[in-house]
């Protein structure tokens, strides 16, 4: 069925997904309540979170030395690691390589978060290598009192561990075997494995895939946001209505929840109006179109990541809900100049700014190609 | 299954599986060493009688041990070290100096690393030396010092030896084949690398101190064999604590290595690859399917870790693009079709996706030129269409020439797969006209 607009919503869907299974998650080297814990945090991703804790195994043992998770933006790849490590208490260090983005600080985060930050600015220099790195850890891991258990180093954003040193990402596939000691690197992507590999080749890591949410399973989680003043069953036909409009443009959950979060005072302005009293959804749906939902529409709210914007309204909610790029700011003249020049600057090969921007750059030199326009 | 009836058990189920786990888990996961290496006797030969001599008589040798990747090169050397330090006279005589090409990734570490391996710091001291060979020279002298009147042999193994020709003037190659060549110190210098052309990488000087001899590991062996060592990786050895267990799951396996289903598998895998790793790989999916609830490999087990070992990544991906994503994608593929691979930019790519909005959208709406932006530099992010290199890296991101790096029958077979597609994309992307 295609996805239109002007049909009636659908009744939105009963609260659980039947296709859920009770306690996906079972491991007998982990408590059961923690276990729980875990999966109540992981909606819609028990499979993945079953699969994860099967490749960790217990504590003690070891796994596997690297793994490769990919999938698309926000399908839970960091949600999901991240929550079964915590959740389960095990050591580990997690590491976004937008925020490290030279090997050094690389080293000095995973180290700290491993062993502490006292003990690696003791032993680590400022300026390490890679040889250095694993000479430090093979140190404090074995000064370290914990038992031998598995630790795990989640490399989130790996597609920019290419731009590093070369031998980093190699490296880093092959570090259990490099430290002697029972560590599991776990790298996380949204492109595939296909385009890390360098070109002799390296330790082949194990690949596993974060396949998309559905349509349904995006209606469930976000039917699960809170929805304040609003009884949850309206707040459904709203998701459902919301989905229909932007599921063929945009599938990624945290654009698509800021994008409820922006939207839904609008959607309940008739309701305020107090038109509306008990049945609801059918009014909304047909004095509020959605076409209304529509023309709030991408240009304004598409642009601007989900995450920023989000920030922003923090800051600024006393001034207006719907902030964005697009909010009018009056600049000072020059301010305006200096923004077009930039803007032209950055089309234009540096060696003619000076041309272009300055009163007087000198002469310009007859080109062959000017003289021949001349004539 | 749960009720066994061996009478030595002392473990529960629960037990078994976890010892199970933890045994097998280091062989696939750790590469714990096997007692004998297995396809490769006369290469482990060789290299055991030339790293002897090395030891026991003080000959200087160099080799290199040449295979492609998990073709077991660096199991190979383990074993023979291993086997080495057994020999009691072995033992007490020879330094390891062990190098990686991805640890040390120049010289001036690579010599730190030595004298760290060696234990010299304290006698290197705050010394300024003139050059890398005064320093490594030195280095050996101060073996030669030690209690023993005569100085030890020391063994260098070189991991991703191509790595390190590529360091400046090739300065530690040089002068660890210049010290095995010359009657110096003993050493034994021991390189290990997938590049078969490496000699080519060697410089003059470097490449006429080498002694040449190489040793190839070609993983040459039939399916049989690799059968064999499917069923060696996945038996549990005979000092398992659980007797009962262990025979029962051995059998399990030599039952499950009988399957026909499971042959077929394996010799899909055979034929892609034969390399130990991506075996592991597969052993190590199965593996993790193996539970309380369920105690043994079953075909289907290992059916689900195939798929998951073979499935197609840039497929996956594209299952999760958005319509709008999917439409670009096709507005692509005919734009190459129609100019014959040629590259093309966002505009091309608009105009040709605004044509079959205006012939037929039924399901799709007319979309504002930046949200099909935002929807191509998504395109661009997921490295499913690369920039083409040249003059116009420089111009607007609008007139930037790209190329899309999937083939048409990915494209189909996504279509296909994709969910809920609606009707008139799915013609469109069979014909441009349709």
């Amino acid at each position: 069925p295609v996805p239109s607009v002007s049909s009636p919503p659908r009744a939105p869907l009963p609260p659980v997904c039947p296709c859920r299974m009770p306690a996906q998650l079972q491991h007998p080297g982990y408590p059961a309540g923690r276990l729980q814990a875990a999966e109540e945090a992981v909606p819609c991703r028990e499979a993945q979170a079953a699969a994860l804790l099967a490749l960790f195994g217990e504590p003690e043992h070891y796994s596997y030395p690297s793994l490769f998770l990919y999938g698309h933006r926000a399908t839970g790849k960091s949600h999901v690691t991240l929550t079964l490590l915590r959740e389960l208490q095990l050591p580990h260090a997690a590491v976004s390589c937008v925020e490290c983005f030279s090997a050094g600080l690389l080293f000095e985060q995973v180290l700290g978060s491993l062993f502490g930050h006292e003990a690696v600015s003791q032993s680590l220099a400022r300026y390490s290598s890679f040889s250095d790195f694993v000479r430090v850890f093979q140190q404090l891991s074995a000064r370290s009192s914990l038992p031998r258990h598995t630790r795990y180093i989640v490399l989130d954003r790996a597609e920019l561990l290419r731009d590093m040193d070369a031998n980093l990402l190699p490296g880093f596939l092959r570090l259990q075997e490099l430290v002697e000691d029972n560590v599991t690197v776990i790298l996380l992507s949204e492109i595939v494995w296909e385009k890390f590999r360098p070109g002799t080749g390296c330790f082949e890591p194990l690949v596993l895939h974060f396949p998309d949410y559905s349509k349904a399973e995006l209606q469930l989680i976000l039917s699960q946001d809170p929805s304040p003043a609003y009884s949850p069953e309206l707040y459904g036909t709203y998701i459902n209505i919301l989905l229909g409009v932007f599921f063929t443009v945009c599938r990624d959950l945290r654009e698509l929840r800021h994008l409820a979060a922006l939207n839904f005072p609008k959607f309940c302005e008739p309701l305020e109006k107090g038109e509306g009293n008990g049945s609801v959804s059918l009014s909304l749906s047909k004095g509020n179109p959605p076409h209304l939902v529509h023309s709030l529409s991408f240009s304004v709210t598409l642009r601007v990541s989900s995450a920023s914007c989000l920030s922003l309204s923090g800051h600024l909610s006393v001034s207006s809900p719907g902030l964005s790029a697009h909010a009018h700011v009056e600049l000072p003249c020059h301010s305006k100049f200096l923004l077009i020049a930039a803007y032209l600057a950055s089309y234009n090969p540096a060696r003619t700014d000076r041309r272009f921007f300055l009163k007087h750059h000198g002469r310009i030199k007859k080109t062959n190609f000017l003289k021949k326009h001349e004539k | 299954m749960s009720k066994r009836k061996s009478k030595e058990s002392t473990l529960t189920l629960g037990e078994c599986i976890s010892q199970a786990h933890k045994i097998l888990r280091e062989r696939c996961c750790h590469q714990k060493l096997p007692s004998k290496p297995f396809g490769v006797e006369s290469q482990y030969e060789h290299l055991l009688e030339l790293l002897r001599r090395t030891a026991v008589h003080g000959e200087s040798n160099s080799v290199l041990i040449v295979g492609p990747r998990g073709a077991g090169k660096s199991m190979l050397l383990s074993c023979v070290l291993n086997e080495l330090q057994k020999e009691k006279e072995v033992m007490e005589n020879i330094l390891l100096v062990h190098l990686n090409g991805l640890l040390q990734t120049d010289d001036r570490i690579a010599l730190k690393e030595i004298t760290r391996q060696l234990h010299l710091e304290n006698v290197v001291g705050d010394k300024v030396f003139g050059s890398f060979a005064e320093n490594l020279a030195f280095l050996l002298e101060a073996l030669k010092k030690g209690d023993r009147s005569s100085s030890r042999p020391v063994l260098f193994t070189l991991d991703e030896f191509d790595l390190f020709a590529h360091h400046k003037n090739q300065t530690l190659l040089y002068n660890l084949f210049d010290i095995s060549q010359s009657a110096q110190a003993p050493v034994a210098v021991v390189g290990l690398t997938c590049r078969l052309d490496v000699l080519e990488l060697l410089e003059k000087r470097v490449k006429s101190r080498f002694s040449h001899r190489q040793i190839h590991l070609l993983s040459a062996f039939d399916f049989q064999k690799y059968l064999e060592i499917f069923q060696q990786q996945l038996s549990l050895p005979e000092d398992f604590p659980d007797g009962g267990f262990a025979e029962q799951w051995n059998e399990s396996i030599k039952s499950l290595c009988d399957d026909r289903s499971v042959e077929d598998i394996l010799q899909k895998h055979f034929h892609s690859s034969k390399d130990f790793r991506s075996l592991q790989r597969l052993l190590v999916l199965t593996l993790s399917r193996v539970t309380v609830s369920n105690p043994a490999v079953k075909p289907a087990d290992l059916l689900e870790a195939s798929r998951l070992c073979t499935m197609d990544s840039k497929a996956n991906i594209l299952h999760g693009l958005s319509v709008l994503e999917l439409c670009l994608i096709i507005a692509m593929k005919h734009l190459s079709d129609i100019y014959d691979g040629e590259p093309y930019n966002f505009q091309m790519v608009h105009n040709e996706f605004k044509k079959f909005l205006q012939r037929k959208s039924h399901s799709i709406h007319n979309f504002e030129k930046p949200v099909v932006m935002k929807a191509f530099e998504h395109l661009h992010q997921l490295e499913l269409i690369k920039a083409v290199d040249g003059p116009s890296v420089k111009t607007q991101k609008e007139y930037q020439l790209v190329r899309l790096m999937l083939d048409n029958g990915q494209i189909m077979e996504a279509l296909q797969k994709y969910p809920q597609c609606p009707t008139d994309v799915k013609q469109w992307a069979t014909s441009a006209f349709a």
